[in-house]
C-alpha cells in the first residue's frame, strides 16, 4: 500500500446526479443527488428503507438505475457491471457479511488481489517463477493487512468458522486489499458490542488517515456517525432529505421528522 | 511421536505456501511415490494392475476434473462421461488418421478437444447455476453419447460400433504390459495432479472457490463471472478428456461409447462426493473407493461363505453409495479426504486431546 | 401435402403428446416439492420405480389391484417420512447443491433397494385400463393414451383444488412463499415436508401405474424419467401448467424430430432432443417459458 502523507479533502471523487431505481413499481430511489469527495468520510443515514443499500448498489454497479448518472473520476456513466467497477477501484462490504465462506481468512483477504494479480494461468498451472514470486509478493501485503486489523491468530481458519465481528473485519480485509480510491461500507458496524465498534470505528479512521482512502459508510449507530465522519447525507423514503456536516443535518427540522416519524 | 510440527519454523511465505508445509507430510508423499513407481512394479500382479491400480489412476484423473468444476467451482456436472468420450473418441481419430503423431500429443489434443466441448457446454452457465446446470450438462451427456453411437466417421465406419487400438508405443518404448502402462498413466496423472493442486492454491483456484462460495461477492471484488466459470470447465474437461483418452487407449483398449455413459459420470460424481469435495487428495481416495467397494462386494462375502447372485450385489452397490452419499454430505461434506486431514490433526496433537 | 400425409403428422403429434403427459406426471410431483422446500429432488424417477415395482409385483403374487396400490401407497408415504427424518431434517439450511446431491444419492439407494426387495426384470402391468384402438375420422388414436390423458387431467385438477381449497394446500401454498414467513405463522415445516413428499409420491405412484401399463414396469423408468427435468426448465420450476404444458412440448417435439429429422441424421434423437432444447431454452430465457423472473437482492 502506499503511503498518503495526512489527508486533505479534495474535489468530488464520484457524484452521483438524478438517481431513480425501482423495482416492479416499488420505488427505491427517487432523484438522488450528491457527491463523495477525494479522502472524505461520507455517512449514508437513514431510516430502514430508506434506499442506502440500494444507493450503495447503484454506485459498484450492482443495481442498474432507470434513470440517472454516476460519474467516477470524471467519466460519467449510466451503467458499468460490478467487476467493471472493482476494476477502477470501487470496494466494498455488504451488511450481511458477503464472504467465501469455505475459504480461510488468508485467502479471503488474498482473493481481494486478484485484480493486481497478472501472472498468467499457465505459469500459475507450474506454479514456478514468476507465479511463486507474485503469489509471495500479494502475501505480503496481505499480511500487513492481516496485523493491521489484528487478525493474525486466524489467518489459516475457515472464515464460516468465525465469530460475526471477525467476519466483519476480515470482509474490512478482503475490501483493503484492493487498494480501493473509494470504499463503500454497508453496516459495518451492525452487530457489534462496544468494544468491537471501537475498533472497527479505530480501523476506518486508520484507513482514511494512513491512505487517503475515500470512504462512505452507512451506519444506525447516530453516535459513531457524528465522531467519524466529515460529511452526512439523508435518505428518507428513497429521497434525500438533507446532505451537510454532522452538527447542520443534527439540526435538519426533516431529519428530526424521518427519525421520530412523523407522517408524510 | 513422529508426526509433530516442533521445531519446524516456517521463515518464509515461500516455506508456508508449499504444498506439504509439514516434513513429515512431504517424507510420506516422497515415500508413497517411490512405492508406487518402484515398489509396486517389483511386486504388482497383473490382476492388482488392471482390475485396481490403473483403473483407479485414470479415473482419479477425470475425478479431480469433475472435482475442479463441482468442488472448487461450484459447479455441477452429469456430463463428465461424455467429456471424455470426447477425448477418447478425439485420441481415436488422431491415432488412425495420423498415425506417426506421438502419443503425448494425442493425450494433448485428447484434452484440448475435451475442453472446447466443455466451455460450449458450459456457456448456459452465465445465467443458471447450481442444479439448473445439471440439466445442461445431461445435454452434454446425451448428445455425445449419441454423437459418437451414430456419426459413422467418428468411429472409422466399424460395422459394430466398437472401435480399437493396437499396442502402442512412446518414444519408441513400449506402453504394452500392465506395467509399462501403469507407469506411464502413474506418470501423467502425477504430473497433471500436481498441475490441478497449483491451480487450486493459486488466484485461478481462488476465483474458482469465490464463485462457488457467493458469486455476487465474487463480482463485486472484479471477478469475471463467465470467464471464470469457463476456465472451469475448460480445465475440468481437458482433464476428463486426458482421462478419456488414456481409458480407452491403455485400459480398454477397444471400446464402445457405452463405456462412457452417464452410468460413468454418476460414478464420477460419487467419487468426488465420497472422496472430499474441494480436495485433489479426495479424488485419488474417492476414485480407488469406488473401484474397490464391488471388487470387495464380488470377493469378501462368497470367502466367508455367504455367496451372492451378481444381481444382489449391483443392488447393494447401488444401496451403498447411496447411502454412503447421503452420510458423507450430512456428516462430512468434504469426504474422507476430511477424515483423513481429522486423523492428521489429531496425531499432531496426540496424546493430548486438544 | 397429401391428406394422407397430414393424418400422420397429426397421429405423430398425438402419440407425442401422450408421451409427454408421463412426462408432465414427473415433472408434476418435482414441481411440487420444489415449491413447497425448494428441493431439487433428482429422486422423483427411481420413486416411480420404486412405486410401480411393489404394486406390479403384488398383483402377481394374486393380491387384488386395490389392494396393491393401496399398499404402495402406503409405501410411499412411509417414504415420505424416512426421507424427511433421515435426509432433509439433518440437511436443513444447507445449500441447494448439498441438497441436490443428496437427493442423487437418495436415487441410488431406492433404485437398489426396490430391485433388490421386488426384482429387477421386466414386469408386465395390467390393471385394466382399455386398450382397444380408436378411429377419430381417419386418425388412429390409441384408446390407452386416451384414458391416460384424461386420468392425468383429473389428477391435475385434483392437486389444484386441493391447493386452492384445503387448509393444508393453502399452508403449503404460504411456505412456498415465503419459508421464514409461514413458520412464523405456525406451520411446522416438518409436517409440510411430509405431506409434500407423500404427494409426490402418490404422483409418483400414479406416473409409475400408467407408465408401467404402457411400457412394463422396469429400471429403464429412471432414465425416461430424467426427461422431466428438460421439461421442468422449459416450464419453470415452479409452475404446475409450466409442468404440463412443458411435458407436452417435450413429448410432441422428440416425437417429431424423431419422425421428420430422424430419417435425415440418424435415428435416436429422442434420447437428446429434450436436452438439447431445455439447453437452448437456459441461454435464451433462464426462468424457463413459465417461471417467474429471478431478481436477485444483495
Amino acid at each position: 500500500m502506499t503511503q498518503q502523507s495526512g489527508r486533505k479533502i479534495g474535489g468530488p471523487l464520484l457524484k452521483v446526479q438524478g438517481i431513480s431505481l425501482s423495482f416492479g413499481g416499488v420505488k427505491a430511489l427517487s432523484d438522488v443527488s450528491f457527491e463523495i469527495r477525494q479522502h472524505e468520510i461520507l455517512a449514508i443515514i437513514g431510516p430502514n428503507g430508506a434506499g442506502k443499500s440500494s444507493m450503495l448498489n447503484v454506485i459498484n454497479g450492482f443495481y442498474h438505475p432507470q434513470s440517472g448518472t454516476v460519474t467516477y473520476k470524471g467519466a460519467t456513466r449510466k451503467q458499468m457491471q460490478p467487476h467493471e467497477a472493482a476494476e477502477q477501484g470501487i470496494a466494498r462490504t455488504f451488511q450481511n457479511i458477503a464472504l467465501f465462506k469455505g475459504m480461510s481468512t488468508l485467502d479471503n483477504i488474498m482473493s481481494g488481489r486478484l485484480l493486481k494479480m497478472k501472472v498468467n494461468f499457465f505459469l500459475q498451472a507450474l506454479y514456478w517463477g514468476p507465479a511463486q514470486r507474485e503469489e509471495i509478493a500479494h502475501r505480503e501485503v496481505v499480511e500487513r493487512i492481516i496485523d493491521f486489523l489484528e487478525i493474525q491468530a486466524i489467518r489459516k481458519t475457515p472464515v464460516g468458522k468465525l465469530p460475526y465481528g471477525l467476519q466483519k473485519r476480515v470482509e474490512l480485509g478482503r475490501a483493503l486489499a484492493a487498494e480501493p480510491d473509494l470504499l463503500l461500507l454497508d453496516e459495518p458496524m451492525a452487530g457489534m458490542n462496544v468494544e468491537e465498534k471501537e475498533d472497527m470505528c479505530r480501523f476506518v479512521l486508520d484507513v482514511n488517515e494512513e491512505f487517503g482512502t475515500t470512504i462512505a459508510l452507512i451506519e444506525h449507530d447516530m453516535g459513531v456517525v457524528m465522531d467519524i465522519s466529515d460529511r452526512v447525507v439523508v435518505l428518507d423514503y428513497g429521497r434525500k432529505i438533507a446532505d451537510g456536516v454532522p452538527d447542520e443535518v443534527r439540526a435538519n427540522k426533516d431529519v428530526i421528522d424521518a427519525y421520530l416519524g412523523v407522517s408524510h | 511421536m513422529l508426526y509433530r510440527e516442533a521445531g519446524q519454523f516456517k521463515a518464509s511465505y515461500a516455506a508456508d505456501q508449499a504444498i506439504f508445509p509439514i516434513a513429515q507430510d512431504r517424507v510420506l508423499m516422497a515415500i508413497l511415490l517411490v512405492v508406487a513407481a518402484v515398489v509396486v512394479p517389483l511386486t504388482a500382479t497383473q490382476y492388482l494392475y488392471t482390475a485396481i491400480l490403473i483403473p483407479s489412476l485414470i479415473l482419479a484423473l477425470a475425478a479431480i476434473g469433475l472435482n475442479i468444476l463441482t468442488g472448487y467451482c461450484g459447479q455441477v456436472s452429469l456430463g463428465t462421461g461424455g467429456f471424455m468420450a470426447v477425448g477418447a473418441y478425439t485420441a481415436y481419430n488422431l491415432f488412425i488418421r495420423v498415425p506417426e503423431l506421438n502419443l503425448l500429443l494425442v493425450l494433448l489434443a485428447a484434452g484440448a478437444m475435451a475442453a472446447l466441448v466443455g466451455v460450449i457446454f458450459g456457456i448456459p452457465s452465465l445465467r443458471i447455476k447450481g442444479f439448473y446446470l445439471a440439466v445442461a450438462t445431461l445435454a452434454a451427456q446425451f448428445f455425445l453419447d449419441w454423437v459418437f453411437a451414430r456419426v459413422p466417421w467418428l468411429y472409422n465406419y466399424s460395422p459394430s460400433g466398437s472401435v480399437g487400438v493396437p499396442d502402442l508405443y512412446v518414444f519408441g518404448f513400449p506402453v504394452i504390459t500392465p506395467t509399462q502402462r501403469y507407469l506411464f498413466i502413474l506418470a501423467i496423472v502425477a504430473l497433471m495432479a500436481l498441475v490441478a493442486k497449483n491451480l487450486v492454491r493459486s488466484s485461478v483456484g481462488r476465483a474458482w472457490m469465490a464463485i462457488r462460495d457467493m458469486d455476487i461477492a465474487a463480482e463485486i471484488i472484479g471477478i469475471r463471472p463467465l470467464q471464470t466459470k469457463l476456465s472451469a470447465f475448460a480445465v475440468s474437461s481437458f482433464y476428463a478428456g486426458v482421462s478419456g483418452a488414456l481409458w480407452a487407449f491403455l485400459h480398454l483398449k477397444s471400446w464402445e461409447p457405452a463405456a462412457f455413459d452417464i452410468n460413468r459420470s454418476f460414478s464420477l460424481l460419487f467419487m468426488i462426493i465420497i472422496g472430499g469435495l474441494g480436495s485433489i487428495l479426495g479424488s485419488f481416495i474417492g476414485a480407488a473407493f469406488i473401484l474397490l467397494v464391488p471388487i470387495f462386494l464380488n470377493q469378501v462375502p462368497p470367502a466367508l461363505g455367504i455367496p451372492l447372485s451378481t444381481a444382489t450385489i449391483s443392488h447393494l452397490e447401488f444401496m451403498i453409495f447411496g447411502a454412503l452419499i447421503i452420510f458423507f454430505l450430512i456428516v462430512e461434506p468434504h469426504g474422507l479426504a476430511r477424515l483423513w486431514q481429522i486423523g492428521k490433526e489429531k496425531l499432531r496433537l496426540w496424546p493430548f486431546p486438544h | 401435402m397429401e391428406l394422407q400425409d397430414l393424418y400422420f403428422l397429426i397421429e405423430v403429434i398425438i402419440g407425442g403428446l401422450m408421451a409427454g403427459v408421463l412426462y408432465s406426471l414427473v415433472a408434476l410431483g418435482f414441481v411440487l416439492i420444489f415449491k413447497a422446500s425448494g428441493v431439487f429432488n433428482f429422486a422423483q424417477g427411481a420413486m416411480v420405480l420404486f412405486a410401480a415395482l411393489p404394486v406390479v409385483r403384488l398383483i402377481e403374487w394374486g393380491v387384488p389391484v386395490w389392494a396393491a396400490i393401496a399398499a404402495a401407497a402406503a409405501i410411499m408415504i412411509g417414504l415420505a417420512f424416512v426421507i424427511e427424518r433421515t435426509v432433509l431434517r439433518p440437511l436443513v439450511n444447507q445449500e441447494g447443491i448439498i441438497l441436490f446431491m443428496a437427493t442423487l444419492g437418495v436415487t441410488f439407494l431406492l433404485e437398489g433397494l426396490a430391485q433388490q426387495i421386488w426384482g429387477s426384470e421386466v414386469y408386465r402391468l395390467d390393471i385394466g385400463i382399455p386398450t382397444d384402438p380408436l378411429f377419430l375420422g381417419e386418425i388412429l388414436v390409441n384408446g390407452f393414451d386416451i384414458s391416460v390423458a384424461v386420468a392425468a387431467g383429473l389428477l391435475v385438477a385434483a392437486l389444484i383444488a386441493f391447493f386452492q381449497t384445503t387448509k393444508v394446500g393453502r399452508a403449503l401454498r404460504a411456505v412456498a412463499d415465503d419459508h421464514q414467513a409461514a413458520q412464523s405463522v405456525g406451520i411446522p415445516l416438518n409436517h409440510i415436508w411430509i405431506i409434500v413428499w407423500s404427494i409426490a409420491g402418490l404422483v409418483a405412484l400414479i406416473a409409475g401405474i400408467v407408465w408401467g401399463s404402457k411400457l412394463g414396469v422396469q429400471f429403464a423408468m429412471t432414465f425416461v424419467a430424467l426427461k422431466a427435468l428438460p421439461v421442468l426448465i422449459l416450464g419453470g420450476f415452479t409452475s404446475i401448467p409450466g409442468a404440463i404444458v412443458g411435458g407436452l412440448i417435450v413429448g410432441a417435439g422428440e416425437k417429431l424430430s424423431e419422425v421428420y429429422l430422424g430419417p435425415i441424421i440418424g435415428g435416436g434423437l429422442e434420447n437428446w432432443f429434450a436436452y438439447m432444447l431445455a439447453m437452448v431454452v437456459l441461454l435464451f430465457r433462464p426462468q424457463g417459458l413459465f417461471g417467474e423472473k429471478i431478481i436477485e437482492r444483495v
